[in-house]
This record gives C-alpha cells, structure tokens and sequence, in this order.
C-alpha cells in the first residue's frame, strides 16, 4: 500500500488541483458565502484525496464535482435543513408564474426585446434565489459548460430532470428579465 | 417539425444536446419561421444576461495554500512509511513512473484518427498564421468587406460574421490550405488572443453535433452547418471556444439586428 502513496499524491496534483476552482465556484454558488465554501472546498478535496486510489475514470473536474456536491448538500442537511424542505419545486415555479402573470396584466408590447442593460444585479439575486437543485444544473450548465448526461451523473437525477429544471430555471429568469418581476415574496422566506 | 415540437426541444437545442438528424430538423424549421426564430432569439438573450450576471468564483489564494498545505503534511506522513516499508532501489522506480504519467498523457491526447489528421492540420494552420505574422490577406472588422472578399478567391462563398458585441471581434480573412484544398481562414480576436476559423465545403454530411479536440496545447472545435465544415482553432479555453462556436452557429440562423 504504501508503494503508490507519494507517487498518489503527484497524480493527486496533477489530475485533481486543476478543479479546484470549479470545486469552489460550485460550493460558492450552493452555500452562498466565501467562508463555507472554502471549508467544504477544502473538506471535498480531502476526501477526494482518500478516495483517489479508487478513481479510474478520465474527467476528475466530474469526478470532483460529484465529491463536492455530495459533501456540500451533506452539510445543507445539518445547517440549512429548511432550505431543502422548503424548495418543494412547483410551489415556487407556481408562486413565480403567478406573480409575473399579475405584473403581466398591463398590456405590453409583446415585441418587446430583452433589455440589453437587463440589471444584472437583479438577475443575479434570481439566480441565488432559485431553488438550491434548479441553481446546481444552473451552475453546472452554464458556468462548467457540462452536457446534461454529466449533470445527472454529478446531482444523481435522471437526465430528463436535468433538462427540464434547466428550461424551468430559464423560463423564470426570461420573466424576470422582460417583466422585472422578482422573486415572490411567499416562498423568499424558504430560499 | 413544427413550432410546438421546436419550443420543446428548444433548450436542449441550444445546449447541443440533440442528435445530428433532429438538429437538422429544427434548423430547417428555423429557416423558414419567423417566430421560431424569434424565440431563438430571445433564449439567447436570456443566456447571455444568465452569463454576465453569474460569477464564477475562482478558488480564493489562501484556500489553495491551505490545500497544498494539507497535501504536503500527507505528503510527508507518506514518504515516511515509505521510506521505513521500502528500500532505495525502489525510489527511482518510483520517481520515473511520475514522469512516465506525464508523458502517457500526450499519447492520450496525440491518439491519431481520421479526423485528427485534419485537426493537426489546422492547428498547425493557426500557429504558422501567428508565427509568420502573416494573419490576413484582408484586414478589416466590417463583415461586409471580409465577405465579398473571398469572392474570386474561391470557389465558395464563406459565410461570415462579425461577433464583436459578445467578444469576439472580427479582424480579417486571407486564404489558407487544408485538407488537400483552398480554405477561407477568418480571424478573430478574443481578449489578448487570436481565433482562427477555417471553412470550407463540406462532404457528405450538411449538419453535424459539434466535435472538440486538444492537440499541443490547443483547442480545435469542429462542425459542419448548412453544408459548410468549420473548424475553430485558438490557444483560448475549450468552454470559450465553444462558446465562440455556438454564436457563430446561431448566427446563421438568426442573425441578431444590425
Ligand atoms: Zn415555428
């Protein structure tokens, strides 16, 4: 055993470090604050570190990314157990639609474009806001670049989930952008 | 194909998540609807205010020292038993096999293939168009000079689009060969880099799903769309270059308003 343990912990290094970015970005975006997301960065990397001699696979950013969602949701369960009861999934997407339905009563025009200077700010608060599994496919997509199949394999959903919390995530962030709708207000508390 | 089908495949579409038949289907579909096409539109707007207004957070310097930190303590604690299990001859064994991972990873990623010939052409294209400084025949950001330009040149008309709003700013164009023929070559800049894009007639195959590969170093993305091949080479990051590839794409389809 001991044989491969510092050869190990070059390949550690090499194969693994590299992501430790996206481990971060991924667990900055799920907690929401740079403290805990260092510590579980750091508490994902380590544990990758105990369980690297099992890995075989060819995509550590993948293979790490699993470790820290994994890890991070372990810890949403004993901090922030409310945050993960509370995102019953059709509840806020119901509360969402209806709220931007009743902004939507004035009549607009419906060739309205997207604002270009679309308040990022606010865009960003949405995306925050979401639903902590909708904002994992969010991050994962659009900040890790990752085809759907890979995403199922790091949230351990089936693919068709993947695609559908993406196109319900983006539908809510469209009607925020054309409507400037926030959040509803009845579901914030739960977030 | 109609518009119903299209608004449920849309966001698969858009990720490149489609098969190359049904791709094929919704942009014919697209072609020819004005409000399907609209609604392209309008998810790439979306997309785009999704990216700029999420950061991505890069993993703070303390963090990383902490890490190292933690890794050479392990380190250590394993060179130890290693040292009290083992004996010298053994060490340079395993000193060689570090060295021997490095090298067993550019076999991995020079694995030859079909294809890969065609890459290697390009990518070598890209680096003797820097290093020969000699990155346009035609020097200009205005799509609508570098276009007619290729005109006469070949026996082809590239299509060609200028992507400065999302970063990606037209240079210029000049003529290159690959694959056994002319190309059109345009450039591009992003950041402080260059982008070469290599176009020419495609085979067989109008539409492809994209394919991407990395040889020494640099990133090849490669399609084929409405009968065109198109290979986008740079020394950017693959998730960059893919994005660069996928404007351009939508940019056939739905241009956005001049
Ligand atoms: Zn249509």
């Amino acid at each position: 055993m001991a044989k491969n343990n510092h050869n190990e912990l070059a390949r550690f290094e090499h194969c693994v470090l590299p992501h430790l970015d996206a481990a971060f970005n991924l667990a900055r975006w799920l907690v929401g604050n740079d403290h805990d997301a260092q510590d579980l960065a750091q508490e994902s990397c380590m544990r990758a570190l105990k369980y690297f001699a099992g890995f075989h696979g060819s995509d550590a950013r993948a293979w790490l990314l699993t470790i820290v969602r994994n890890t991070t949701f372990t810890w949403l369960r004993q901090h922030r157990m409310q945050e993960l009861t509370m995102t019953i999934e059709d509840d806020y997407f119901d509360a969402a639609a209806a709220s931007s339905e009743i902004v939507g009563l004035s009549p607009s025009n419906p060739e309205t474009q997207l604002s270009q200077q679309a308040d990022a700010d606010q865009l960003r608060q949405a995306i925050e806001q979401l639903p902590v599994e909708f904002r994992e496919v969010m991050v994962l997509r659009e900040l890790e670049d990752l085809p759907y199949k890979q995403i199922a394999a790091i949230t351990g959903v089936p693919v068709g989930t993947v695609m559908s919390r993406l196109a319900r995530a983006r539908k809510r962030l469209q009607q925020i952008l054309t409507s400037g709708a926030t959040a509803p207000e009845n579901t914030a508390h739960g977030l | 194909m109609d518009c119903n089908e299209l608004n449920v495949t849309l966001n698969a579409y858009v990720d490149g998540e489609l098969d190359a038949l049904t791709t094929a289907r919704i942009e014919s579909h697209l072609q020819s609807c004005a409000s399907c096409q609209r609604r392209l539109r309008e998810q790439m707007d979306v997309r785009a205010a999704i990216k700029t207004a999420t950061p991505y957070f890069k993993a703070p310097a303390n963090l990383r020292n902490r890490i190292h930190a933690e890794l050479h303590k392990e380190a250590k604690t394993r060179w130890l038993d290693y040292l009290n299990t083992w004996r010298w001859p053994s060490m340079g064994a395993a000193l060689s096999s570090v060295v021997l991972f490095g090298a067993s990873l550019v076999l991995v990623l020079s694995m030859p293939s079909a294809d890969e010939l065609v890459a290697r052409e390009v990518v070598s294209g890209h680096v003797r168009s820097l290093m020969a400084e000699h990155l346009t025949d035609i020097r200009s950001t205005d799509q609508h000079t570098v276009k007619p330009w290729f005109i006469g040149q070949l026996d082809f008309s590239p299509p060609v689009h200028d992507l400065a709003t999302q970063g990606f700013a037209l240079a210029g164009g000049r003529l290159d060969y690959v694959n056994n023929r002319q190309v059109a070559a345009l450039v591009y800049h992003y950041r402080k880099h260059v982008i070469n894009l290599f176009i020419w007639p495609a085979g067989k195959e109008t539409t492809s799903n994209p394919n991407e590969r990395e040889w020494q170093g640099y990133a090849a993305y490669e399609w084929t769309q409405a009968g065109m091949q198109f290979w986008a080479v740079s020394d950017i990051n693959t998730t960059d270059l893919r994005q660069f590839a996928r404007l351009l794409r939508f940019s056939a389809i739905a241009p956005p308003p001049q």
